[in-house]
């Protein structure tokens, strides 16, 4: 089969690969109709995560047809059933999937030795997100193997288009639980920094749960459109101060929530200075991430708020103001998205009419175009916002 | 052979690369790339055999330039390796006009090495015409396009508009576990007494 392989350092590849086997009893193969790439690929396509094989398969959102089922995942699953594969891979039996943490399913990573290490403690295997995650080949492929299947999928009926429900398998619940993490009251200004896919659908949950204002922050003139049709005030940062604007909008006050829809690869201006220092010490391996969301937040952030990120981060990052962040009294609420436990009320949303999650989509290309697709939106060259592949 | 190596730390029902097809990497990448592993071992040349490129040029004396421009190659090294490539390659371009400028100073006729210096000369000026390709290779590859970018207004994500989109999903429950501390959650439904609770 074809598949979107990683080989290095900005070196993605249309290879042709083996065809992926069941090797556990809850296993199944699925055949890719969809599938994506997300932005947090670019921070495995910078090599900023250093957990990738040459060989590895990327991709960690993806749908299609399931044809072939283990012996124990078939009283869920049949051949013929239309999947969406959430990205996190989980058993649904263990103490954190009962509760609902599926992001920290303590089963799933088998590479759990590995992550035990870096992270003190094992996280969820994830599909194509480094081997700290398990090493699990990703779903950028004609097909895939989806491990604990009859726990790791979400049924999607005959008759919605791919592309309505293809991001229900990681930015449409990714948005949705850096909102729903917010705990919004219809008082509530939400400002959301990063008008990327992730942030789009943060704005639109956000607008949905009832935020008195959303406000947007980029500077990408198209991503600032997408964010005001969506209903938000947006602020392009190169052309105002960030806290300035939020405290006018706000009384002075500041926003009461705060979502971080960028992560560990902030942009970087000389008119923000600590964006240059951050990758420059990226640059010599002296720092993985650069926080200039999370030092802004904090600052902005109205005392006693809170601060969502679902924006990725890899490892270490610097100056982050800590005294702010005690005496202001933040919560920070943060983490891989749960997805399975958002999917069956966002499908719900979908079914009704309340949104549709492919206005996001900008270009849709064959899986042989995936590699120069990288480049394209990494650049964010061509008003690339989303891009789909069709294997 | 990297393929069979990483191999290792796959499972059995893994796929495995059997043909490799076209990579995200165009040329001006890979030509970023040699310059920047270039700048890198120039760099340390500079650093660990400074004093017999001087007595080469007959710069006696000079040894610690040129340990600060072995330095500074490997900044452009780094900085040409990483993804902000351009910046590193034009950095590579202003540091030949330094180097230029620098050995411009030993063509004296009273430096018996002139005709060394004149060959680094031509090496200079060779690999600053590749650096001025790759640096403006790089840049056109990477750079948005100038222009007006597509526009996205009509792209509301709500088939019902935004108006009715604003507060339709109020009946879903936040889960207790992703409240907000109670100093920012709603206070209007609780009873003032409670609001005011003294320590």
């Amino acid at each position: 089969m074809r598949a979107l392989v990683w080989h290095g350092k900005e070196d993605i590849r249309c290879d042709t690969v083996t065809d992926p086997e069941l090797e556990q009893p809850r296993d199944a193969i699925v055949k890719v109709t969809s599938c994506a790439i997300c932005g947090s690929d670019l921070h495995l396509f910078h090599n900023f995560i250093p957990a990738m094989l040459p060989g590895d398969i990327m991709g960690h959102e993806m749908m299609g047809e399931v044809v072939e089922v283990g012996s124990e995942a078939k009283h869920k699953l049949k051949v013929g059933d239309r999947v969406v594969v959430p990205f996190t891979i989980i058993c649904g039996e263990c103490d954190q999937c009962k509760r609902g943490n599926f992001s920290v399913c303590q089963t799933t990573n088998r590479k759990k030795q590995l992550a035990d290490k870096v992270f003190g403690h094992a996280t969820a295997g994830l599909f194509g997100y480094t081997h700290l995650t398990g090493g699990y080949p990703g779903g950028q492929a004609e097909y895939l193997r989806v491990p604990f299947a009859d726990a790791t999928h979400i049924k999607v009926p005959d008759g919605i288009p791919d592309e309505k429900v293809l991001f229900l398998g990681d930015i449409f619940p990714t948005g949705w639980q850096a909102a729903v993490q917010c705990d919004i009251q219809p008082t509530d200004t939400v400002a959301i920094w990063g008008c990327g896919p992730v942030g789009q659908m943060a704005i639109r949950s956000a607008v949905l749960l009832g935020a008195k204002q959303v406000i947007a922050i980029d500077h990408l003139p198209e991503r600032l459109d997408m964010a005001e049709a969506g209903g938000a005030i947006t602020i392009n940062f190169d052309e105002e101060s960030v806290v300035e604007r939020l405290n006018e909008l706000t009384g002075g006050l500041g926003p009461e929530k705060c979502i971080d829809a960028i992560g560990m690869e902030a942009h970087v201006s000389p008119s923000m200075p600590d964006t240059v220092y951050d990758r420059a010490k990226q640059m010599l391996g002296a720092e993985s991430d650069r926080p200039h969301v999370l030092r802004e937040m904090i600052y902005v952030c109205r005392p006693a708020g809170v601060i969502s990120i679902p924006g990725v981060y890899g490892g270490l990052v610097d100056k982050v103001p800590m005294g702010q962040l005690m005496n202001k009294g933040l919560t920070i609420r943060t983490g891989q998205t749960h997805v399975n436990r958002w999917t069956d009320d966002l499908l719900h949303r979908i079914e009704e009419g309340q949104i549709d999650p492919s206005f996001v989509i900008t270009h849709t290309v064959s899986l042989d175009e995936g590699p120069e697709m990288y480049k394209v939106f990494r650049d964010k060259q061509d008003s690339c916002i989303k891009v789909v592949l069709k294997p | 052979m990297t393929y069979s190596i990483s191999n290792i730390a796959r499972s059995k029902g893994d796929p495995k690369v059997l043909h490799s097809g076209p990579s995200s990497l165009g040329a001006a990448d890979r030509m970023a790339r040699a310059l920047g592993w270039f700048s890198i071992g120039l760099g340390v040349t500079e650093l660990i055999a400074a004093r017999r490129i001087t007595r080469a040029l007959g710069m006696e004396g000079k040894e610690a330039l040129v340990r600060a421009y072995g330095i500074r190659e490997l900044g452009h090294g780094i900085v040409s390796l990483s993804s902000d490539k351009h910046l590193g390659l034009w950095s590579r371009v202003a540091g030949d006009g330094l180097d230029i400028a620098t050995l411009m100073t030993a063509m004296r006729h009273d430096n018996p090495k002139r005709d060394n210096v004149g060959i680094a000369l031509a090496a200079v000026l060779g690999v600053t015409l590749l650096d001025i390709i790759g640096a403006q290779g790089a840049t056109a590859r990477h750079s948005r396009p100038r222009g007006r970018p597509s526009s996205y207004r009509g792209r509301t994500g709500f088939p019902q508009g935004v108006q009715a989109a604003r507060g339709a999903a109020k009946d879903f429950k936040v889960p207790p576990d992703m409240r907000a501390a109670p100093a920012l959650a709603a206070v209007s439904d609780r009873a003032p007494q409670e609001r005011a609770r003294p320590h």
